[in-house]
């Protein structure tokens, strides 16, 4: 029997044996896919078509003429792509960190949440916020140094001697997440005019529009994502416990304290522009590594990619469902999310996936 | 130079260590050569466990100094440190989702990059290590599907992927049953001998050290109490100061080895 052929044969009809063994082009693919149905739909629909013909001739290679409202390219250029790029780098920030995350701490529970990260980078944030003449973009800034701020205090006091366990770091975590929520939540109340922004910040909805947040933050979320990318070998050795991985020739306090950083910076973007976005960074890297495993070195880009996607495919719903309304897209994620995730588990007690 | 004449490997020189307050190890001195199965036995709490655990850098010595080939191993980074001490730990905390291929290959993580890409050079030692303990045929299987015994041979390949010339093991026979025990010991005796490795072993059953070590060494309270061969240090005497049972001991009468019975 000619074997190629039967190859060639399944890479066109095998969906599923193609997924298994190519996650980063199917992923890519739909990625793609979000991006394009992400700055079609909306309250006004440009055809796809029609989409992707603007998005060329802007640029300097490509001329295309078309029958088009000049309109479409106003909403498009300067309204629905910013905003789409942005969903789709929160999405991989939120899902890459979370998946160094729980790697580092070996829970699956683990995300940015549980280290009090995003809490204190959205105490940042609001505090940024509550500052009259202030700029914007001080914002991400804020939300950088608030998360920071927060892992140095958790980190200090989660330390006994020489060593960080991950209990009293988790521990530790929750209690200082919850208090930074509490002066949040305190600075809204005493703040009249800001209130309906950091309701919408809280909830997971978007409190800037157009290219000039995007630009201020990509610096942010490149270096955070490019850093966890990295750190991908060092979680596997992790994965034996912090004792085998120091007899390994692994230098575990300097490891834990470069995830910890890149992970922080990383949320503290996603926070500081898309406010509280909740159980993309839980459940995607659970479906990542349901399909393709727990290897760090593929699971980390590949939660990256799926983030984008689930975070766009979320937004889309919540701009379209109430339409010309907007539904905060922290609200969709964890309407969905949260049963989805029961199901992952109910599902992962009959394998071994973690 | 003569074979004798070579200096031990492994030398440990009044090595003390402390849990906080409390004195764990109290000035141990002990050389393991080249070739050579040292058995470390001792009630527990008696520093087996944070002997190994002060030689392998996880908890930092309070003084004394650790030399191996003659260089002082105390100051080493923990890569520096890998290439020249191997760890067997017990086989309880396993990435339960890695394939034995790739936790074998992280015995290699002392020489590879920060990206962890592997070499021809690792990958080859990998595939050594997996054939030499028999887990070859199970390269692709999950670590959490495979049997106690298989595990603990996974541990021994990756300590042996390692390459370092100074093998520790704890009580690597915990947790198995008897047939996979009497497996392992066979397979470190024989790799030992054949990779001439100098071997520090933690175990808890006194015939299987008599049967498997070239000497013992008595650990109690933090302080070494004998040392020896098996028929110096596990007398009657020795045994009833350290753990406080009485034993008798015979000579086994086909493998003339030294034999251990309790008394009631």
């Amino acid at each position: 029997m000619d074997l190629s052929g039967l190859q060639k044969l399944c890479t066109q009809k095998c969906l599923i044996n193609n997924m298994k063994t190519r996650p980063f082009l199917m992923i890519s693919l739909l990625l793609g896919f979000s991006l394009l149905l992400s700055i079609a739909l909306g309250a006004v629909t440009i055809p796809p078509g029609n989409a992707l013909k603007i998005l060329l001739s802007s640029l300097p290679w490509f001329e295309f003429s078309g029958d088009w409202p000049a309109y479409f390219e106003t909403i498009l250029l300067d309204l629905r792509l910013p905003h789409t790029i942005l969903v789709a780098l929160t999405g991989m920030a939120l899902a890459g960190s979370g998946a160094s995350f729980q790697g580092l701490f070996r829970n699956p529970l683990a995300d940015p949440y549980l280290i009090g990260v995003a809490s204190g980078a959205g105490l940042g944030a609001i505090i940024v916020m509550s500052i009259p003449q202030v700029g914007r973009y001080l914002i991400p800034f804020g939300a950088f140094l608030g998360g920071l701020g927060t892992i140095a205090v958790v980190y200090r006091l989660a330390k006994v001697g020489r060593m960080v366990p991950l209990t009293t770091l988790i521990l530790a975590g929750v209690a200082i997440g919850s208090f930074a929520s509490a002066l949040t939540s305190f600075l809204m109340l005493i703040s009249d005019e800001m209130i309906l922004q950091a309701m919408n910040f809280l909830l997971g909805g978007s409190t800037v529009t157009g290219w000039e947040p995007l630009v201020i933050a990509l610096p942010y979320f490149s270096a955070g994502l490019t850093l966890l990318v990295l750190g991908g070998h060092s979680l596997n050795v992790l994965q034996f416990g912090e004792e085998q991985a120091q007899q390994l020739g692994l230098h575990v306090e300097r490891v834990k304290l470069f995830i910890i950083i890149s992970a922080s910076l990383t949320t503290a973007a996603a926070v500081s522009f898309s406010g509280v976005i909740g159980f993309v960074g839980l459940v995607v890297p659970h479906i990542i590594r349901l399909l393709w495993g727990s290897d760090y070195k593929k699971l980390i880009p590949l939660s990256v990619l799926g983030g984008g996607v689930i975070l766009l495919l979320s937004d889309i719903l919540a701009r379209t469902i109430m339409a010309p309304g907007y539904l905060p897209v922290g609200i969709v994620t964890s309407l969905i999310g949260a049963p989805f995730f029961l199901w992952i588990l109910r599902r992962a007690k009959k394998e071994v996936f973690w | 130079m003569k074979k004798n004449g070579n200096p031990p490997v492994l030398q440990i020189r009044s090595l003390s260590a402390n849990y906080g307050d409390v004195k764990a190890l109290k000035g141990i001195s002990l050389d393991v050569k080249q070739g050579e199965i040292v058995g470390l036995i001792g009630p527990n709490g008696a520093g087996k466990s944070t002997l190994i655990k002060v030689l392998s850098g996880v908890l930092k010595a309070s003084s004394g100094e650790v030399l191996i080939n003659q260089k002082e191993v105390n100051s080493y980074s923990p890569s520096q440190r890998a290439r020249t001490l191997a760890v067997v730990p017990q086989a309880r905390q396993l990435g339960g989702a890695f394939t034995v291929e790739q936790a074998v290959l992280l015995g290699r993580t002392a020489y590879l990059g920060f990206l962890g890409k592997p070499a021809k050079e690792d990958l080859r030692k990998a595939a050594w290590a997996m054939e030499q303990t028999e887990v070859d045929s199970l390269a692709d299987r999950k670590l959490a599907e495979i049997s106690g015994g298989e595990q603990q041979r996974v541990l021994l390949a990756r300590a042996l992927a390692q390459d370092a010339p100074v093998l520790l093991l704890d009580e690597p026979t915990n947790h198995l049953d008897l047939r996979y025990q009497v497996h392992l010991l066979k397979l470190v005796k024989r790799l030992v001998k054949q990779e001439r490795l100098s071997v520090l072993m933690a175990m808890h059953d006194l015939n299987q050290v008599s049967g498997t070590a070239d000497r013992v060494v008595l650990l109690a309270n933090g302080e070494l109490k004998a040392v020896g061969s098996p028929e110096e240090v596990l007398t009657p005497f020795n045994i009833l100061q350290a753990y406080q049972a009485e034993i008798e001991t015979f000579t086994h009468p086909k493998t003339n080895k030294h034999i251990i019975f309790p008394v009631e």
